[in-house]
Parts: C-alpha cells; structure tokens; sequence
C-alpha cells in the first residue's frame, strides 16, 4: 500500500516551481563516471593480488586460494582454526557440487561437532536459535570484490541471513571467476540480471567486508561487536 | 529527542562545554583520527576532485528530480511486496509507526542507528504506547544507558565520553563488575553478549535509510557494527524512515556515493557492512521482515528544496565537515544544541528548527571554508552559513551582532563581548592545526589564496584585551 503520495509529491513539484509528472523518466547525462577507471586494467591474477592485499588490511581476515578438489579440504581445516565445536551453514546445492556434504552430513558429526543446515521446514525462531549457539557459519557467496576485501551475499531459499551474521566467525566460500574489481563492476551486474530484467532483487544483497568491528568508544577498534569476530574467505581457483 | 537538547543560550552551552577538558582533548582527538583516514582514503582513491563533481552532479540531478524518483521508488517498494507511507510532519510519521507496532502488538522494539528517528522523536513516541526501544549502535547504546545523554557527533554518538566513564555506566546500569576491565575490546563485548538476548526477542527492528534506490524500490544500510544486518534479518516486523531526499536513481549511483560516504566518514574503503534491502522477505525465506515498510518523510525538506539553502539537501552525511571545523574542535557537539552539530548543523538546524532557538549557529564559525573543501558533495557550506547572516540581518532583522560591521565583513564578534571572548578565546586553538613556526603556510577555505603566496601570521595566543588590562594594570608599560 502507498499512502498520501500524491500531495506529498506535488508539493516537491510545486518547490521545483512545475506541475508533477511521473511519466517522464529523467536522463542521467553525468560527465563524470571516475569509478569506472579504478582497478578496472587488472588482470584476474592481478585482481587476486589486489583483494589479498586488501583482506590483509581489514581485521582478523584470511584468504585461502584453492583448487575445487580441494575446497572440502580447505573448510575443514579453517573450521577447526576458528575452534570447531559446532557450524551452521546455507542448505546450498553449491556445497554438495564442492563435496562438502559428505563433512555435514558425516565427518564432523563423527568428530563430535554440531551442525545446523539452515531448514526452511523449521521455524524462523528455531532456525535463530541453532545458528545462534554455533561457533561458525558458512555461506557461499555471489562475488568478491578486490578493491574493498568484499563478499557479496544474497538472501535465498536455504540462504538465512543469519547464517552470517550470529557465530562468532563466518566462512564465505566464493568462485574465483566471480572476484570484479569493485563494487561498481558487482551493481552493474545486478542492474541487468535484476532491474532491467524486470526482476526483483533478493530481499537481502549484504556487502560483507570482513568482521564486524566498532570504534565507538574512545575511538579505539574494536573488531567483533555485535555480527563475527573472525573471517574466512576461500576463493575457488578453478571456478 | 527531537532536534533541539536544550533551552539554555548558545554562550551558556559553549561556556560550559568550554570547560569540559576531557571531551575537548577526545573531540581533538576523534577529529584527527577521523580526518587523517579519510586523507589517507581520498588519496588512495585518486581523482578525488572527479568523485566529488561526480558526487555533486548526482546530488543536484536527484533533487531537481526529486518527486519523480520518489514516485519510482514507492513503486517498487509496493511491487516488492512493501508498504510506503509518505509523511509531511513527525507527527504523521510517528502515528504511522505507531499503528504498525500496534497492530502487531508488538512492545520489543530494536534500532540500528538513524538520524531522521532522532529528528522525529520516534523513541518517545514508541515508548508513549508501552513498547521498550533499543539503540543497538554501540555509541547510541551507551548515551541511551546514560540516562539518554545527547550524542555529539553525527557518526560518533558518544565520542565525548571516556572509557572509564562507559565503564561506570555498565557497572550502574548492567551489573558489569566493578573491578572489570575499562578497555574497549572488554566493554564491546560484553555488550555482544548482552545484546544477543535482546535481538533474539525482538519483534519490530526500526532503520534508518543512507540511501534508498529508485529503480530497484531498495533501501541501503551502511554500519561497521552489524547491528542493521540483525536489526533487518530477526525482527518480523521492519520500518525504515528517510529523510526525502537520501534517495538515488540506481544501484549504480548507491555506489558510488556510499564509497564517498565511508571514504569520508571514516576512512575506509567500505564499512563492514552495506546491506541492501528490498521489501520484505520472499514466501521460499525463513529470516528477514515479513511485513516491511518504508516511511518517507518531508518536515520543512519541501521549503528547502524551494529556496536558496537547497544545496543543502546534496549532504550524505558523512560528518567530514565536522572532522575538520576548528569551531566543532573547540567547542564540542552539544554546544550546537542540536542532534547536527558542526558546520553542516550550522547550515540545516536554522532550517528543519528555524531561527528562534538557532539564530547563533551561523555565526559558530569562522567562515575558515575548510567544511566546504572537505565536503564529498560540494556543498558551498560556509557560503551557505553567510546567507544564513544575511538572512538574519535582511529578513529577520535580528541579528546577534551589530549589522553594520557585519556588513563590511570585519570578524563577527567584535562588537559583541560574550562571542568576542568566545572567539578571541578559542582563535589560538583554531589556527593551531594549520600553523608551523608560528606562521601559517598552508590554509584553507578564503585563507588559501593568501597562503598560497605568503605565509600568514598566527594568532597571538596572549589576546590583546588581556595584554591590555595586564599593560593598564603596570601603568601602561
């Protein structure tokens, strides 16, 4: 429902001294466009350099670069550096393409760690309250972004955003081939697939830039406030 | 809270906040900080002065465009399965929010961290039909603990408080023991876990909106904390309010001005966190809102946008005027007397609260022009804080200083003893940042083109009044 839009618009209209007219969609003419020039001459190479780099300077982030066959491999290990104990992850076809199911579904059960395959058969509270007493989340995401040190994450069947933002570390798996060179490259991306596709976008895209982290008090970082402390990225090699 | 904290006169809350060393040292403190990341970020991104004609043009072709886009967006807010409630005054604004609460019968109300709710006092108006309301912004989170003391600064709520000072509100307020740690990492998370109960109980989560997008009927959330991704992904109920104008065309324009707003903010390339919600969550989605909805608000933007002062509205609300306003460095950000503080406060609070109880800030300034050399939009702040004078003198005829030395642009205060001791007071510590051995070589703002070829002197720091009485008092040696 849209309510009182139509006053409230005329009067903006009337402030731009002419009538109002929803018709006429505006012309964009900029002059200037400088973040297209960032980054954009690097090769995928130079780009996994670049976003490397960048990790290294945001908190508590690691970035492991790996082949798919040894992507199961490479989550297994990250989660025991975090602390093992228990994980929640997405309820995703691309974990199963990965391999990992057979470390849900059995391996760590036999290790004695607890698991949570985020449930769309369950209620949103039981699914909170699974994810909340994990220790690590793992989420599989649509892009990486060199410039910033970014994963970008979208909300889905099976894809609770919770998953990302409750355990005390979170584990981004991403494919090498999605890595751009900035954010400008990712929304353009959406722009087609979504906007002008005539498709609405996921109710959640989540730019994640490492942990969560605050300086408000006395100015002094603090990483880990109120979403993760700690950050893995794997990056796909192959993918 | 409303706009405006208190009734006292502008000189009673400089006098008093004159006083308050402590705030004035992490004031310094957080402005050096805050100026040098964003330095450092402007610098690594290069082409600075593209991004920001880039950032103007943007600005300029939203708001003369600005029923249009606003019109787009409510429709597809509506197509994504939102609701979209246009405002002109808080008072509807508040009543909309109220009936959404109620009708979920909802009393557990979180916040992730929004000026506008400020300006609208959405809080009170919560807490007025039985609901608790909870800032979850670590900054906001503690002024509210301290019996809702005022936030100072637009991105740092509570930098005028010291750890020691946080600490004894938690042990007061939470049961935090009192032999604990003062450090910050100890604090923060003990909020962490103290906080987690209250997300998982939550049932309405209110934002704010840095910038909503037209064609795509998405709000934009930018927070280090992570306190919007939960405030937006466990609550059932979610409403967002803006301010009409933190509105962009595309996804491509949110970008560019969300990396000048963390560039500027706080020096990083991007804060930890952009969230981008669009409606509600899908039917296939266990979390995120089931109903989600957006109120957009006018309260004077309208008269604004209609008038000389419409430049204004370009601001994305970075704060980085305020990192580098020696008069913010002196006197603090609850001398403003206004929840925006520093130079863009200057500018807008006499707007959105008129003149009666703000006619001083324009003159809390020393025309310097560092606010509008560091603005990422360009807006011609100080320009804009001499037409506020004009105003006061031409139309309003109220004029805190005598009108004719104004008018031959000798320094504002100099007929007026209470802002001449006030400005002679702190001339010093404003020239302190920009001056070498004893002269100034670099300036900013006007000074900047006498600097570019000569140095200039700095400001004795023995003011010549006090060198006079002391020259009286020895008989005028």
């Amino acid at each position: 429902m849209i309510q009182n839009r139509e006053k409230f618009l005329e009067k903006i209209a009337t402030s731009l001294n002419r009538p109002f007219s929803p018709t006429q969609k505006p012309v964009r003419n900029w002059q200037h466009k400088p973040e297209e020039k960032k980054l954009s001459h690097l090769s995928i190479d130079e780009l996994m350099s670049a976003f490397v780099e960048q990790c290294g300077r945001l908190n508590n982030t690691n970035v492991v670069e790996v082949s798919s066959g040894d992507v199961k491999k490479a989550v297994d290990e990250a989660v025991k550096q975090h602390g093992g104990e228990s994980v929640a992850l997405w309820n995703d076809e691309r974990f199963r393409a990965l391999g990992l199911d057979e470390l849900y579904e059995n391996e760590w059960a036999d290790e004695g760690l607890r698991v949570h395959v985020w449930d769309s058969n369950l209620s949103r509270t039981e699914n909170f309250e699974r994810t909340n007493d994990s220790n690590i989340g793992i989420v599989f995401a649509e892009y990486a972004l060199a410039e910033s040190g970014t994963v970008v994450l979208y909300s889905a069947e099976g894809q609770g955003k919770a998953v990302g933002l409750l355990p005390n570390a979170f584990i981004a798996i991403v494919k090498k081939s999605t890595l751009r060179p900035r954010i400008t490259q990712a929304v353009k991306e959406m722009e087609r697939e979504f906007v002008e596709a005539g498709k609405t976008l996921p109710a959640a895209v989540d730019f994640v830039s490492g942990p969560s982290n605050s300086a408000d008090i006395e100015m002094d970082l603090v990483v880990g406030v109120h979403g993760p402390i700690y950050a893995t990225y794997i990056v796909v090699s192959d993918q | 809270m409303a706009i405006k904290y208190n009734d006292n006169a502008f000189k009673d809350n400089v006098n008093t906040n004159l006083e308050r060393d402590f705030m004035r040292g992490a004031v310094t403190s957080a402005q050096n900080r805050l100026h040098g990341g964003r330095l450092k970020a402007v610098d690594e991104l290069g082409d600075w002065e593209e991004w920001r004609k880039h950032g103007e043009e943007i600005r300029q072709h939203v708001l003369d465009n600005l029923d249009y886009y606003l019109y787009e967006l409510s429709e597809n807010v509506e197509k994504a399965g939102g609701h979209v409630f246009f405002a002109q005054t808080p008072e509807e604004a508040n009543a909309y929010i109220q009936s959404v609460v109620q009708k979920q019968q909802a009393t557990r109300v979180l916040k992730s961290k929004s000026m506008v709710t400020e300006e609208i006092s959405l809080n009170e108006a919560l807490e007025e039909i039985g609901c608790t309301v909870l800032e979850t912004d670590l900054g906001e989170y503690i002024l509210q603990l301290d019996d809702h003391d005022k936030p100072s600064h637009i991105v740092a709520p509570s930098v005028h408080k010291n750890r020691f000072q946080i600490k004894e509100v938690f042990v007061k307020k939470l049961g935090y023991p009192e032999d604990g740690s003062a450090d910050a990492k100890d604090l923060a998370r003990f909020v962490r876990t103290i906080l987690r109960d209250d997300y998982m109980q939550a049932e309405v989560g209110i934002t704010g909106c840095n910038f909503a997008i037209a064609d795509s009927g998405s709000i934009s959330l930018v927070t280090n904390e992570g306190n919007a991704g939960l405030v937006t992904t466990i609550p059932k109920t979610q409403i967002a309010v803006m301010g009409m104008e933190r509105i962009v065309p595309s996804l491509e324009e949110m970008e560019v001005l969300v990396n000048m707003l963390t560039r500027s903010a706080v020096g990083q390339k991007l804060t930890s966190y952009v969230n981008v919600i669009t409606g509600p969550k899908r039917a296939e989605d266990v979390d995120g809102p089931e109903e989600f909805h957006l109120v957009i608000l006018d309260n004077g933007r309208s008269d604004i946008l209609a008038g000389e002062f419409k430049s204004v509205l370009q601001c994305i609300r970075c704060a980085a005027c305020v990192n580098v306003c020696p008069v913010y460095r002196h006197i603090g950000g609850h001398s403003y007397n206004s929840i925006y503080s520093g130079p863009i406060g200057a500018v807008l609070t006499p707007l959105l609260a008129g003149y009666d109880d703000f006619k001083e800030l324009p003159y809390a300034s020393s025309l310097c022009g560092a606010c509008t050399d560091a603005c990422p939009v360009k807006i011609p702040l100080h320009e804009l804080l001499l037409k506020h004078r004009q105003v006061i003198v031409e139309k309003e005829g109220r004029a805190p200083v005598s009108e004719g030395l104004m008018m031959k642009g000798f320094s504002v205060g100099a007929s007026n003893s209470t802002l001449f001791n006030v400005g002679t007071k702190i001339a010093a510590a404003v020239m302190k940042p920009l001056s070498k051995d004893q002269m100034i070589s670099k300036g900013v703002g006007p000074l900047k083109d006498w600097t570019d070829i000569r140095d200039f002197p700095i400001v004795e720091r023995e003011k010549l009044r006090d060198w006079f009485d002391k020259r009286e008092k020895k008989g005028g040696k």
